[in-house]
């Protein structure tokens, strides 16, 4: 059961996650702003206690974009440093959907492994802090945003780990979108046929897709039952409720994965969203008036940063 | 001539005991693709993954970043067509070492249009960062595993089973980038790949008996794939060349020669035998391969197009060719 202090923190963090991509949604005039409203608290608890990362030192700062990789790219570095260095029992976080990037970078910034700074290269050309990031971006192990990947990916490094007994576990943001991925479904077939439980998977269930609302594109209910009937150990939480998330992380799963099912409100926080009329997939700031509001909102959450 | 079985199935069980570090992973197709002697000594490295290639192709991403070396086992087919996006994000943007070895490759099979990598080639050459292999004979199946191994990289490997020919001497392992030439000749040289050169030891063969100066050069890694260390060979056939592969002719072996030797600048006609564009069906390797023309009377047909000559070669005679295992020159440049 995790301390008051250990919410208290984790409610600040949240909270700046939000204001951070706040800031930056009214900088570019747009950005993925409700998907943090969304998950400010999943991020929040994931790197406030429940993941088990080694620290760093001091915050990083990011190195600019060092080429894809190849055999001839030397240089090349994945953005795992940000989470730690890779241990035998510390555990691995992968980021599926990626146009969550900046709320990661955020949350990074609020936990102390990256230098606040680093976000005057967002989405700058040249950066590795790219707006749809890759795995050389902070906080990012593996290639994912070709969403449903990140799912199977994770599997793999997991079912190594297990030949090599390692206890480390890998954890993952996944948005609800993905579970209407036929290989999403293959990798829980896999996980409950090789009873893999160094698994676990936080869902943001913010029932928004780049479409519009998932019940006017494609629905997914019953998701916890089809999840359940797939042989995971699925637990539904207020995905802003900060001490259930850090409990649902708890839950023991000997046998099977952990599906933490986060049920969130893709205006939290920022009510000038309700009015897009569902259209809330990338937030675009379209005049003054509009803008203006959200200043008003940033205006509630303190004091900027930069 | 030198036919052997179950080539592959024998040298992974070999190879898996050396390399604690390699995975067999197969899609139910284990028994297919001649797996099952290290599933049965290696119980604990070998994964089965059900028919579910997607999930296959990003664990086999996640294991490779554990230190494993996953080989990944199914027909051809299923691994570019059914989970390309699986195969470019997990495994080739991050240049990872997962070996995939594709069976049925062209028109190895009856079973048809769905089970035929006719187009494999073309789709995976594409992909940064991936080498593409593409073995002819026995020697090439032994050796491949070492090969692929000591890539940086992911490797896509045209796999041949069952009963297969020994066409070059065992002790001549399969090399990067390193085509075997076979003989050199004035009038036309050939290339092929993959079964394709066995039916034209059979051509050449033939043709020589009548006088023609024929060369032939063997292509078993497709990419990376350097014409400037055979341009010596291709550049002496006066009449021009002729590629022949188990393959559509759109992005396959001829396409390849043909871009290359735009580049350094190689005029000569080139005939390129192959699938024409076209998809294939069910019917046994013998009867496709008369059907599509790859096979050595297209082959002796298409030379005798290219010098203008007709020299009553009959698929009589190219049966009773005997072929024996050949020594290809270690330096080719020096014919």
């Amino acid at each position: 059961m995790p301390g008051a202090r250990v919410i208290e923190r984790n409610r600040t963090v949240a909270g700046g996650i939000r204001r951070r991509v706040l800031e930056h949604t009214l900088k570019n005039d747009g950005g993925y702003l409700s998907q943090a409203c969304s998950s400010a608290e999943i991020l929040a608890t994931l790197y406030g206690g429940v993941m088990n990362l080694a620290p760093v030192p001091t915050p990083l700062m990011p190195s600019p974009f060092a080429g894809v990789p190849s055999a001839h790219n030397p240089q090349y570095r994945i953005g795992n440093a940000f989470n730690g260095p890779h241990q035998r029992v510390s555990d691995r976080f992968i980021l599926s959907p990626t146009h969550y990037s900046l709320i990661l970078y955020a949350a990074l910034i609020e936990t102390g492994r990256m230098d606040e700074g680093s976000l005057l290269e967002f989405n700058k050309d040249g950066s590795s802090l790219e707006m749809i990031g890759a795995e050389h971006s902070p906080g990012m192990e593996v290639m994912t945003g070709s969403l449903g990947q990140g799912l199977s990916q994770g599997i793999g490094m997991a079912f190594g780990r297990r030949l090599k007994q390692e206890p480390g576990k890998t954890w993952l943001l996944m948005s609800d979108g993905e579970f209407q991925i036929g290989m999403v479904w293959e990798a829980f077939q896999f996980m409950s046929h090789y009873g893999m439980d160094t698994i676990g998977v936080y869902v943001d269930v913010n029932r928004q897709q780049c479409d519009g609302a998932m019940r006017s594109v494609m629905r997914i209910d019953p998701l916890a039952d089809k999840l359940a009937a797939f042989g995971a150990e699925v637990v539904s939480v207020d995905g802003h409720d900060l001490e259930a998330l850090y409990e649902a992380g708890l839950t023991p799963h000997a046998g099977k994965p952990l599906v933490v099912l986060c049920e969130t409100d893709p205006c939290r926080g920022v009510p000038e969203l309700r009015n897009l009329a569902g259209k809330l997939h990338y937030v675009r700031i379209k005049n003054d008036a509009e803008r203006q509001r959200y200043e008003a909102i940033l205006a509630t959450f303190g004091p900027a940063v930069e | 001539m030198d036919i052997h079985s179950q080539a592959h199935a024998r040298n992974l069980k070999k190879f898996g005991a050396e390399h604690p570090e390699v995975l067999v992973l197969t899609a139910d197709l284990s028994e297919s693709c001649e797996t099952g002697y290290f599933r049965d000594t290696f119980r604990d490295r070998f994964i089965t993954c059900g028919v579910s290639e997607q999930n296959m192709m990003s664990i086999a991403g996640g294991l490779a970043r554990e230190g494993f070396i996953p080989f990944v086992h199914t027909f051809g087919v299923f691994i570019y067509r059914r989970a390309l996006d699986q195969i470019a994000m997990s495994i080739a943007y991050p240049n990872l070492p997962v070996k995939m070895f594709a069976f049925l490759p062209g028109i190895m099979t009856p079973g048809g249009a769905t089970h035929q990598a006719i187009d494999d080639v073309a789709v995976m050459r594409a992909l940064p960062n991936m080498t593409v292999l593409d073995v002819g004979d026995v020697t090439e199946i032994e050796s491949v595993l070492d090969l692929a191994c000591a890539i940086d990289g992911p490797v896509y490997i045209r796999m041949l089973r069952g009963e297969v020919p020994r066409l070059f001497p065992a002790d001549e392992p399969m090399r990067l980038d390193t085509p075997r030439v076979l003989s050199a000749g004035t009038d036309v040289v050939v290339v092929t790949s993959s079964i394709c050169t066995e039916e034209a030891l059979r051509a050449t063969a033939a043709l020589r008996a009548k006088g023609v100066s024929v060369g032939h050069v063997h292509v078993s890694t497709l990419k990376p794939f350097t014409l400037s260390k055979i341009a010596d060979v291709l550049g002496a056939a006066k009449h021009g060349i002729v590629t022949m592969e188990n393959h559509t002719v759109v992005g396959g072996l001829g396409a390849i020669v043909g871009e290359q030797m735009t580049d350094v600048g190689l005029r000569r006609r080139l005939v390129k035998l192959g699938l024409q564009d076209t998809f294939a069906h069910g019917a046994s390797r013998r009867y496709l391969a008369r059907e599509y023309r790859i096979d050595a009377i297209a082959l002796v047909e298409e030379v005798e197009g290219l010098m203008g000559t007709r020299f009553g070669i009959t698929e009589g005679d190219l049966a009773k060719v005997r072929i024996e295992a050949i020594h290809s020159s270690s330096k080719a440049e020096a014919l």
